[in-house]
């Protein structure tokens, strides 16, 4: 029993498709309802007019909703067999409560999705599907219930799942299966019903028992957005977290945010004892070897796979509350264990859910889609959700009531999605091509007068690095300028490009690295002339760390050598 | 089973302690409902586990309706104590002084009193802005829509139908002074859970919940323990009987269980043949159809 795994799955149904008889079903099967609760159903006052016992009421809990017939909210529900445990999250179906599927939807493994086999595919079972998407579940197990209003008819059942695959496809599903059922009979449930001889797959329970759960789990890239500070004496100094991917041993080497420094796992320990080894998704406690400044909100990541860092980025917003929001209001967006301040800056398009189309939005109503770019007061670490569900995800929370408007996740970013630059329509004049320049002065005339080449050195190392690397070439003669990535940093391409074209050395230090943004800068400047210096790679020391950039710098050919200097010779 | 797979009890504790740690992060001042029951017990193991190696960074408070087992009150104190954990105790003197006790109000009323009343007073007396609950979302009907963070307003009731949506693991923890928030980091738990995790991670617990000759009062289907002077009704004899308490509360509201199980592998071998939920044996939720809910609107845990 201890050994068995966790699998959390949702189930979507319109009002009249049978889905708390399925999970009534279910629950029963698997011995989950107790003698005295079926007793108190018997009991039960409603009128209703289902079969001999309603498994329907087992599942609908508060009195406004036994007294309306109707399930409102989200409710969770929790069965186990010898295999696994499992959480359904049991969310309404009908068209105004997109929000509540969506929430059952965010921490679910796999999505049962419900059709009525004498209705077919229908406008709400195409919704469900829809939210299973955007909200990333991996796997989607469709029901095909009632078969026994349908005479179990195969011709049926294949239409059906002609239809549904179809769709699934248009809007990117994945990992698709079928399944007639009766939830009524128990058809397919828990064995194969003989009244389908023709349906090969596995029946419903079997099939939720052996889907992978873990699949999905990213042990590749680490991200442990630290949630508390554990300082209970002077001596001991642990970060408390969850692990969101990746894998943490001691030894592994990792890197902070927003501050870019790199150190390593010390220890992992806990009450058991430490650990030799942590993967998602357990909740840790991590020393580090380094005392390095890090509180809540910020991050430890893989030094190697680092994730965006941006104010500015496209996302997925489900609108949750009754009251319209949209651009012009400020929300507070928590993500992973950071709070900050935000504004909806764009809705780039709301979706029609049943159509699937784009179209334009002011604001946002409830239970509404849609696509926006979002700006935070202060830069997020981020994922795509598509990547990593936990890095993507994030909720808005308006100020004033308290109340939580929207669910969001985080898309790639594409220049077009995000369009983050006013630069963009500035000409950039006197650049390396000088045939298209109308500019008169050549790099050998700017050279001449700076006494070393136009560069951009693109540094992931602490700050304090950056600005001494500053004072020691302008020691030495050289025009130089940090850029520093606190607020704008998707501008810091283009400010590199505008001063190597002025002939300066710009010096970008980067908190938070964005491999999009570094590739763009690299872009910009001329061949030979960027200068990438990860964190790792420099001694702890910070004149030590400097000496080594410039000597990378004069192997560039970007700086004389020092001594050559020190006579006031050329390179 | 893959190395890289948590076992759902460990799944399980992996969220119970993030949510403990959340509230912990994000709240002026928390503090954790203790009620010697077993989801007590396992509520403090996470939080030990949580806050390792430092101490729980909350008190626990306990609601003394005056009428629990004595075995209860010898295991809180033992227990507070074991930890090194601050324990505060609470009793709605008032209602008791002008006598409110179950025989004559009813179950109903004395638990408006001596457990809501007491709950809200000793939250407001206290200043505290979290709480901790060890509810799971499987004991009753009502409690399967929780969320995990259940809004509070100024006089601690709960609204179930302006519940704030709760997704993935991102907990909405804004309040205004007043108000709060009830947190319950067992709510994916079931009875069977926190069973198999007491008896994994062998923790304490009041002995009570093993089986051993006791002295009770048959009612109806009820068992009822003779403490407190529980007032018999006429025929009622009281009787040795082998029993057990499934799950704790005030001695004349707690039914036991006829039951051999006196060892955790009993108990839980009698759990996987048994086919009756816990709180049957709790006289409060029978009152009428939805008598919790009822209950959990006015501000009972």
């Amino acid at each position: 029993m201890s050994e068995s795994q966790l699998l959390r799955f949702s189930t979507a149904g319109s009002v009249d498709d049978g889905k708390s008889t399925l999970i009534g079903r279910l629950l029963f099967e698997a011995k989950g309802v107790y003698e005295d609760q079926m007793a108190a159903l018997q009991k039960s006052s409603i009128n209703r007019s289902t079969g001999p016992i309603d498994f329907s009421l087992l599942t609908d809990g508060l009195r406004a909703e036994r007294e309306q017939g109707i399930t409102i909210d989200v409710a969770y529900r929790y069965f186990a067999t010898p295999k696994r445990k499992f959480i359904i999250a049991d969310t309404p179906g009908h068209e105004q409560y997109t929000r509540n599927m969506a929430t059952g939807a965010s921490t679910a493994d796999l999505a049962i999705v419900l059709i009525d086999a004498r209705k077919g595919v229908l406008p709400q079972s195409r919704r469900h599907a829809y939210i299973a998407s955007l909200l990333g579940i991996p796997y989607i197990a469709v029901a095909v219930n009632k078969m026994d209003l349908v005479e179990f008819s195969e011709t049926v059942f294949d239409q059906i799942q002609k239809e549904f695959s179809a769709y699934a496809k248009e809007i990117g599903l994945k990992n698709l299966a079928f399944f007639p059922i009766s939830a009524l009979d128990g058809d397919n449930i828990v064995e194969r019903s003989a009244r389908t001889p023709w349906f090969k797959g596995t029946p419903l329970l079997e099939h939720l028992e052996s889907v992978p759960v873990a699949e999905d789990r990213n042990f590749t890239e680490l991200r442990f957005p630290v949630q508390y500070v554990i300082r209970p004496n002077l001596d001991f100094r642990g970060f408390a977290g969850q692990l969101a991917s990746g894998v943490l041993k001691p030894g592994d080497e990792v890197m902070s945010l927003p501050a870019g420094r790199v150190t390593r796992v010390k220890e992992l320990p806990t009450f058991d004892g430490p650990l030799q080894e942590a993967f998602p998704p357990m909740s840790i406690t991590v020393v580090l070897e380094d005392e390095i400044d890090l509180s809540r909100g910020d991050m430890l990541v893989d030094p190697n796979h680092v994730p965006h860092v941006s104010r500015r980025f496209a996302a997925k917003l489900v609108w949750m509350l009754d009251e319209a929001g949209g651009p012009n209001r400020t929300y507070l967006l928590k993500h992973a264990t950071q709070t900050v301040p935000c504004e909806i800056r764009r809705i780039r398009h709301r979706v029609d859910i049943n159509t699937l189309e784009n179209v334009q939005a002011e604001r946002l109503e409830l239970n509404e889609i849609a696509a926006v770019v979002m700006e935070t007061r202060r830069p997020l670490f981020f994922d795509a959700y598509s990547k990593n569900r936990a890095m993507g995800a994030f909720i808005l929370i308006d100020p004033i009531s308290n109340l939580t408007v929207a669910a969001g996740m985080i898309e790639e970013s594409t220049p077009e999605s995000v369009e983050p630059l006013q630069l963009r329509n500035l000409e950039f004049v006197g650049e390396a091509n000088e045939s298209t320049s109308s500019t008169q002065l050549t790099n050998a005339e700017r050279f001449a007068r700076a006494g070393h080449y136009p560069a951009t050195v693109w540094l992931t190392a602490r700050r304090a690095v950056a600005y001494l690397l500053e004072r020691r070439l302008f020691d030495l003669g050289c025009q130089v300028h940090v850029l520093a990535d606190d607020s704008e940093s998707h501008l810091l391409p283009e400010l590199s490009r505008v001063l190597s074209n002025a002939g300066l050395i710009a010096i970008c230090s980067i908190a938070s690295p964005d491999p999009g943004e570094r590739d763009r800068a690299a872009g910009f400047a001329a061949a030979n002339r960027f200068l990438e210096v990860p964190a790792k790679e420099l001694p702890a020391r910070d004149d030590d760390a400097v000496e080594v950039i410039i000597k990378r710098l004069e192997d560039l050919g970007v700086l004389r050598r020092k001594d050559r200097f020190e006579r006031g010779e050329g390179i | 089973m893959d190395s890289r797979t948590l076992s759902h009890l460990r799944a399980l504790e992996a969220e119970s302690i993030h949510i403990m740690r959340e509230v912990v992060a994000e709240f002026a001042k928390p503090v954790m409902l203790y009620s010697i029951g077993k989801d007590s017990s396992v509520m403090v193991r996470l939080a030990q586990k949580a806050f390792f190696p430092g101490k729980l960074p909350f008190p626990l408070l306990h609601v003394d309706t005056t009428y629990k087992f004595q075995e209860m009150i010898e295991f809180r104190d033992q227990f507070a104590k074991d930890l090194g954990a601050e324990l505060i105790v609470h009793t709605n003197q008032k209602a008791i002084d002008e006598g409110a006790n179950p025989f004559k109000l009813g179950t109903s009323k004395c638990c408006a009193l001596l457990k809501t009343r007491a709950l809200l007073d000793a939250l407001e007396a206290g200043g505290y802005d979290a709480a901790f609950g060890g509810a799971r979302r499987d004991e009753e009907k009502s409690r399967a829509k929780e969320r995990v963070f259940s809004f509070r307003d100024k006089f601690g009731q709960w609204d179930p139908k302006s519940q704030r949506p709760e997704l993935w693991s991102l907990y909405n923890s804004k309040v205004e002074k007043g108000e709060s928030i009830r947190v319950f980091p067992l709510s994916n738990w079931t009875e069977m859970d926190v069973w198999s995790y007491i008896e994994l991670e062998n923790i304490p617990i009041v002995p009570l919940y093993y089986a051993k000759e006791r002295e009770m009062v048959v009612r109806g289907n009820q068992l009822i323990p003779l403490e407190h002077n529980m007032p018999l009704a006429p025929g009622e004899k009281p009787q040795m009987i082998m029993s057990r308490m499934r799950s704790l509360g005030c001695t004349y509201c707690t039914g036991g269980i006829a039951s051999d199980a006196d060892t955790m592998p009993k108990i839980i071998n009698e759990l996987v043949q048994f086919r009756r939920s816990e709180r049957e044996n709790r006289i409060i939720d029978h009152d009428q159809e939805g008598s919790m809910e009822i209950k959990k609107r006015e501000g009972y845990f």
